[in-house]
């Protein structure tokens, strides 16, 4: 090996002495070509002809280095005969791109490391930092082709509308347009930039955007779409943006709030992230099938969030374009496997907003085993407070006579009838002094808990509470060592006695010496057995003795399992520990050397501000994706908001939003769109249709209406009649809300999968099924149908047309009052030429109406492009 | 070559700029094409794949599609396949091979089987097999080609219906009429490319996911056309606006925005004012196409349509109205089919009998009406369920249903198509003496998927869409056309 070396190094010291042309770059020169054209047949899974051009081993038979003239790849590139030429059926390489690939080998074949797994690197940009600019256009203007520059700023009110609507949401109010456009300045625009990120609107704004990634919905999803109770997670978001909570402890709580030290309740309500999946309750499915669907999307949507990265794809294989085997998917699948949730009815394990009675009681316990109690046992305590875990559910229950269980839809449950028994694992009976039964009585019956059989020894017996979701207690006498226990039903007749969910081990309360030790046991009891209004699910990891083993799934498919595996991550990456567990995860993700959590949400901060990502396509870093327009800028925007901003989105925001680049105009010439298209070099500010949010929102402030209670649970604005008419087994109803609820928001309208909100999918918003990092804007009639004609607008538009009537008889006078309320500028001449005539039109086709004639200005004025559009 | 396989070719080569594209090119719900002529593809696509030969691409039979789907599952075993070994099976118990290993959604133990509960005769010059509760359909059957091995993964409604509609039975994927008017798009200006119609009382399980357009842009989204109100939302204006007056709006609306467009030069505002003006052409155009009442008395008696009565009849005379306004992909539900025998409407006895009264007539009207204005030749006409049911009799939670139904089944079913360039007459796959599983020549969902593609001139393989960082297609990672069937 010793003696190749030099040999090896000689070659490549000749290749570069005989070619003074410039070295090739494979990640921005070859790489490119390779994967549009050749990676389709020959990647990572499909390697056509054994050729694969992912991984450099796999390409070394068709590739000799140093030798062009030696390589097939070139041969079968050149090849004039259409059945030998490759790309096979495709488009033949320009000459350019085959010169390259021959320099290329040529200069040795050289594989590089796709860009997004090396460690973000700062350099000095090679232009100052512009007169009233920042970093960020140093780097900007560093990158301008000869002949570009930066666009003139936008003209003040133009520019505060587009901050409004960024930080905000919401469009400027009159006031501050004024205050804006009497001092213009640097500091006061510094001032507004403070005041908006300052705003709780900020909270509800960032909010939105968030939620598409968590995919959050009011409901379950599928056939019965039943609601589900996870608002408080939405209010933990809006919150958490409001207080900006660090982005690395904003990602830590989310994916594992739940194993912090003595986590709080916002932190397990965090964890509701994972939660929003959607569930089956469609009678006849199998609850394991979907509890796997949904780890496998908690997988995906961790990777897509967080790494920029398509994990999806080696859900089934190998990945055909990064270099990730399919393996790896199941080591991050291990790190999600083993939470208690298991796509049940109930939706457990929850964690309660309790009574103030109920909080009370839940604090004592808690304060209680921390004083008294081994770190462990506070651990455990503290997890049953909150969430009534962990529990023994069916699938763990042995010994199991007569009963049936079924893991289905809504009877995931171990259905006893008179006689019926089934055994615990075994366990140390010295710490367990009783079970809580949880299920569902249908009659009258008596359990039985017995010693090492269903005929053993009589160790308690109580007559089951009747009723849906009851719990029985069975306080057990001293038994010590290791013992399995057999609950036994009886009861009369042949039909069901009762639908057991779980039984809940009670261990033994530390502090038994304690003043007070007989009140907090029998808290415990209360706890277990209290009913909540308001129960969020959340993540809740199973104990080692419940642990979950995970397996590869050959071919993607669940039933059919490969080599067991624990958790990690792909090689490409940083290492992991692999006897970690979901928070170990959490904080890899977050770490210094994590080279693609700054950057995939910087970048993604970025295309929310710009309309697009410096990656354009935020939701893939790998190799299929796009190379970064301005790598230098990303790479020290994602290590100065790590370092020195300390992961402050506000602070990363404000930044962004005060730099010349942020704040230029978005009027592009003819030979600017046509020089630049896309705006690829950053010579224009952004330009873009608001989004479906930011449109109902809009028309409420606008007009007044708008409300700005924060928090609680979805509210119903008024709709069509009859949208959630006819859907099976459900009878929720949309009650349209009353009062300023009907004006809310749109981040707080009830969402439900399957029948969206109609402004929702009309203006591209997500039907929240599945992760979305970025929404597809189109421009159809149905949204042209839904500003004229939606009676929520209708309503909006009446309202402010009123007012100004009230104040003004003069249609010309109104129409400068509207128009600077609007649109924050006065009306030009012409412009109001044609709102006149059109005033004057509808006076005569409504004989006069003065109030629906000044409702037509509004309704045009609401749907003039101007309007609809962040400029 | 046919305007519509010059159209495909056009539309082929823009495919993988789409976004930038409909940002840029839309001139309607149907302009899509029209952009593309007009030489509105971006040529600048980092990623794009290589263009294909036109060699390659299969020449289109049908211009569009009618899809009757029968939500909640038909059973095969009353209607097209003639099973008579099952009823000297019946009331035995099922032999554990049919049970061992298998997923059922609500079997438990041993059920029983359950011999057909209809009579069957043969038809028409191809001798198919249909049972008496579908005589009209009868005297139809030789335009029509049976698939009779059609199977599936998913026992449950919700699952197996987005598998059918969206290739993958998990929610997200874009339906299979949003991929083809993402593939063709309209050929009609003034109506959407992709409407749907609903009857029996309820929406399908998988509700208005089976046409959502998913991850390719929600103009592709399926328009549910409403049988109460106004038929498409906000199609009326508001009180007191006449239609005059609101074309005064939209003149002016379109007026500012020109102004606008010739100040800041996004074409996205051009964009804007065509599709303010197919919203004023749609405001007439929808509710007219929705309007039967206006047709002659005979077609009434053909269909059994009674006007202003939502049903599966009325659905049926309006797919033919929309196929003759050339609406490219148009798709009826009709709910109640999930036969389990757990109450008399919901038994073979009783509620299939009602069933197959209600759809008989009008789904062979709908046949011999668009053959007789020459709109059959182009027009795909497919039925089917999700999924089959059991030869066995369910017995939920281990006891025999009260009534005769049977369980969720997806290894062997019938489905059927007709016209569109569908071989009249054929009859592809065959089941077990019972009905239980395909022995020869099965179809898999994909299958269907991709013969549904293959006849509107689409290759499954290449209709894609990137998303997440992949290449995403109807048909998943299988699919292969049924060429049996094919003229």
């Amino acid at each position: 090996m010793m003696r190749l070396v030099p040999v090896a190094l000689l070659c490549s010291l000749l290749v570069s002495c005989a070619d003074d042309t410039p070295r090739v770059s494979f990640n921005n020169d070859v790489r490119p070509i390779l994967n549009a054209n050749c990676v389709g047949c020959h990647g990572g899974v499909r390697q056509a002809g054994k050729l694969g051009l992912i991984f450099r081993e796999n390409a070394m038979g068709a590739i000799v280095p140093g030798k062009p003239g030696a390589s097939e790849l070139i041969h079968r590139v050149r090849h004039t005969d259409p059945e030998l030429r490759m790309p096979y059926e495709g488009v033949p390489l320009s000459e350019e791109e085959i010169v390259t690939l021959e320099r290329w080998i040529a200069q040795g074949a050289e594989w590089e490391e796709h860009w997004a797994y090396r460690a973000p690197q700062v350099t000095t940009p090679t232009s100052p930092v512009p007169e009233g600019g920042n970093r960020i256009d140093a780097y900007v203007a560093a990158a301008f082709p000869s002949g570009m520059s930066f666009s003139p700023a936008a003209p003040p009110a133009t520019l505060l509308r587009r901050l409004a609507f960024d930080l905000t949401g919401l469009p400027p109010t009159p006031g501050e347009v004024d205050a804006w456009l009497a001092d213009p300045s640097e500091e006061a625009y510094a001032a507004a930039v403070d005041r908006y990120l300052a705003s709780p609107r900020y909270g509800e704004h960032r909010a939105a955007g968030w939620l598409d990634l968590a995919r959050y919905a009011d409901s379950r999803g599928y056939e019965r779409d039943r609601p589900r109770t996870i608002w408080p997670y939405r209010d933990w978001v809006i919150s958490a943006f409001n207080e900006d909570l660090p982005f690395d402890r904003f990602t830590v709580e989310q994916l594992a709030g739940d194993l912090l030290p003595e986590p709080t309740r916002d932190q397990l309500i965090a964890t509701a992230f994972h939660r929003n999946t959607p569930s089956n309750g469609e009678g006849g499915t199998d609850n394991e099938e979907y509890r796997v669907v949904s780890i496998l999307d908690r997988v995906n949507t961790t990777w897509e969030v967080w790494q920029g990265t398509t994990m999806a794809c080696v859900q089934c294989h190998s990945h055909p374009y990064d270099p990730i085997e399919h393996a790896a998917y199941y080591r991050s699948y291990a790190f999600f496997n083993n939470t208690a949730d298991h796509d049940h009815v109930w939706e457990r394990p929850t964690v309660s907003i309790p009574s103030a009675e109920l909080q009370r009681k839940t604090d004592s316990l808690k304060s209680w085993v921390t004083a008294y109690g081994s770190a462990q046992e506070a651990q455990q305590w503290h997890r049953f407070a909150d969430t009534r875990e962990p529990v023994i559910r069916p699938y763990h229950f042995a010994d199991v006579v007569g009963g049936v269980f079924t893991d289905r839809a809504d009877e995931d449950f171990l259905v006893l009838r008179n006689g019926n028994s089934f055994a615990l694992p075994a366990r140390d009976l010295e710490q367990t002094v009783a079970l809580h039964l949880r299920g569902s009585v249908h009659a009258p019956a008596t359990v039985e808990v017995r010693l090492d059989g269903p005929d053993g020894a009589l160790l308690a017996s109580r007559v089951l509470d009747g009723g849906w979701d009851q719990v029985t207690v069975l306080p057990l006498p001293e038994v010590s060592g290791m013992h399995r226990l057999y609950l036994r039903v009886e009861g009369d007749g042949s039909d069901k006695l009762v639908s057991v969910y779980s039984v809940f081990p009670q261990a033994r309360l530390p502090g038994a010496e304690r003043e007070g030790y007989d009140r907090l046991t029998a808290y415990i009891v209360e706890l277990s057995r209290s009913q909540d209004s308001v129960a969020v699910p959340v993540m809740s990891e199973n104990p080692p003795e419940l642990a979950r083993t995970t397996h590869v799934f050959d071919r993607g498919n669940w039933l059919v399992h490969g080599e067991e595996v624990t958790g990690g991550v792909p090689a490409i990456l940083p290492p992991i520990d692999t006897l970690g567990d979901r928070l170990t995860f959490a904080r890899w993700l977050v770490s210094d050397e994590n080279p693609l959590t700054a950057r995939v949400t910087v970048n993604r901060i970025w295309g929310e501000l710009f309309g697009r990502g410096i990656v354009t396509t935020p939701e893939d870093f790998g190799s299929q994706g796009a190379l970064p327009t301005h790598p230098e800028l990303l790479d020290w925007l994602a290590v100065h908001f790590r370092d020195e901003l300390d992961w402050s989105v506000k602070d990363l925001i404000r930044t962004i939003v005060l730099s010349r680049t942020y704040r230029q105009s978005s009027v592009a010439d003819a030979r600017a769109l046509e020089r630049d298209p896309y705006n690829r070099h950053l010579v224009r500010g952004p330009r873009a249709r608001l989004t479906a949010e930011q449109l109902r929102d809009q028309m409420l402030a606008v007009s007044g209406l708008l409300s700005d209670k924060m928090y609680g649970p979805g509210v119903m604005p008024p709709q069509p009649e009859g949208l959630w008419d006819h859907i099976p087994y459900s009878d929720l109803l949309w009650e349209t809300s009353e009062g300023e609820d009907r004006y809310r928001r749109a981040v707080y309208t009830y969402l439900r999968r399957s029948v969206l909100y109609p402004g929702m999918t009309t203006f591209d918003g997500s039907a929240r099924e599945v992760c979305l990092t970025q929404r597809t804007e189109t421009n159809t009639p149905l949204q042209a149908l839904a500003t004229l004609n939606d009676p929520a607008f209708v309503e909006g538009m009446r309202k402010l047309a009123g007012e100004v009537l009230d104040k003004t008889a003069d249609p010309t006078e109104a129409i400068d009052v509207l128009h600077r309320r609007l649109l924050f500028r006065p009306v030009r001449e012409d412009e109001r030429a044609v709102l006149l005539e059109l005033h004057e039109d509808a006076l005569t086709a409504t004989d006069g109406d003065r109030e629906q004639a000044l409702f037509m200005v509004v309704n045009v004025l609401f749907n003039l492009d101007e309007f609809l559009t962040k400029s | 070559m046919s305007k519509l396989h010059r159209e495909y070719l056009h539309r082929r080569a823009a495919l993988n700029s789409r976004r930038h594209f409909l940002r840029n090119c839309t001139l309607g719900l149907g302009g899509i094409a029209l952009g593309s002529l007009l030489g509105c593809e971006d040529t600048t696509t980092p990623n794009g794949s290589a263009v294909l030969h036109p060699s390659s691409l299969p020449l289109p039979r049908a211009r569009r599609v009618i899809y009757l789907h029968m939500a909640g599952a038909p059973s095969q075993l009353e209607t097209f396949e003639y099973k008579p070994d099952l009823q000297q099976l019946h009331g035995q118990d099922c032999p554990p091979s049919l049970l061992d290993g298998k997923r059922f959604a609500f079997i438990q133990g041993t059920p029983k089987m359950l011999g057909p509960q209809a009579s069957f005769r043969q038809y028409g010059e191809s001798r198919a097999w249909v049972s008496d509760l579908l005589p009209h359909f009868s005297k139809v059957v030789d335009e029509v080609a049976f698939l009779r091995a059609v199977h599936t993964e998913e026992f449950n409604h919700a699952p197996a219906q987005l598998l059918m509609h969206t290739g993958s039975p998990r929610l997200g994927r874009p339906s299979m009429g949003s991929w083809v008017t993402y593939g063709l798009g309209s050929e009609n200006k003034d109506l959407p490319g992709f409407i749907v119609l609903s009857s029996g009382g309820r929406e399908p399980s998988a509700g208005k996911k089976l046409w959502s357009s998913g991850f390719l842009p929600s103009i592709e989204q399926g328009v549910h056309c409403r049988t109460e109100g106004d038929p498409i939302l906000y199609l009326g204006n508001p009180e007191g606006i006449g239609r005059d007056l609101r074309g005064r709006s939209i003149e002016a609306i379109n007026q500012l925005n020109r102004r606008q467009y010739a100040e800041v030069g996004d074409p996205e505002t051009l964009t804007r004012i065509k599709q303010y003006e197919m919203a004023f052409k749609m405001q007439v155009s929808v509710p007219e196409v929705m309007d039967i009442s206006k047709e002659p008395a005979y077609i009434h008696e053909l269909y059994g349509t009674e006007p202003g009565r939502s049903s599966f009849a009325n659905n049926c005379l309006l797919a033919r109205r929309l196929a003759e306004a050339d609406v490219r992909f148009i798709q009826l539900y009709d709910w109640g089919w999930d036969m389990h025998g757990t109450s008399s409407e919901g038994s073979l006895g009783v509620g299939l009998r009602d069933k197959c009264r209600e759809i008989d007539r009008p789904m062979s009207a709908l046949l011999l009406d668009l053959k007789q204005r020459g709109l059959l030749q182009d027009t795909l006409v497919v039925w089917g369920g999700e999924f089959g049911r059991t030869p066995m009799q369910e017995n939920r939670g281990g006891t025999t249903n009260p009534f005769l139904g049977r369980d969720h089944h997806g290894e062997a079913f019938t489905m059927w198509m007709a016209g569109g360039g569908v071989r009249g007459g054929a009859s592809y796959g065959v089941t077990d003496a019972i009905g239980y599983a395909g022995v020869a020549e099965r179809t898999h969902v994909h299958d269907v998927q991709a013969t549904i593609l293959h006849q509107l001139g689409l290759d499954h393989e290449r209709l894609t869409y990137a998303f997440q960082g992949r290449d995403f297609r109807l048909t998943d990672v299988a699919g292969e056309v049924v060429r049996a069937i094919v003229a």
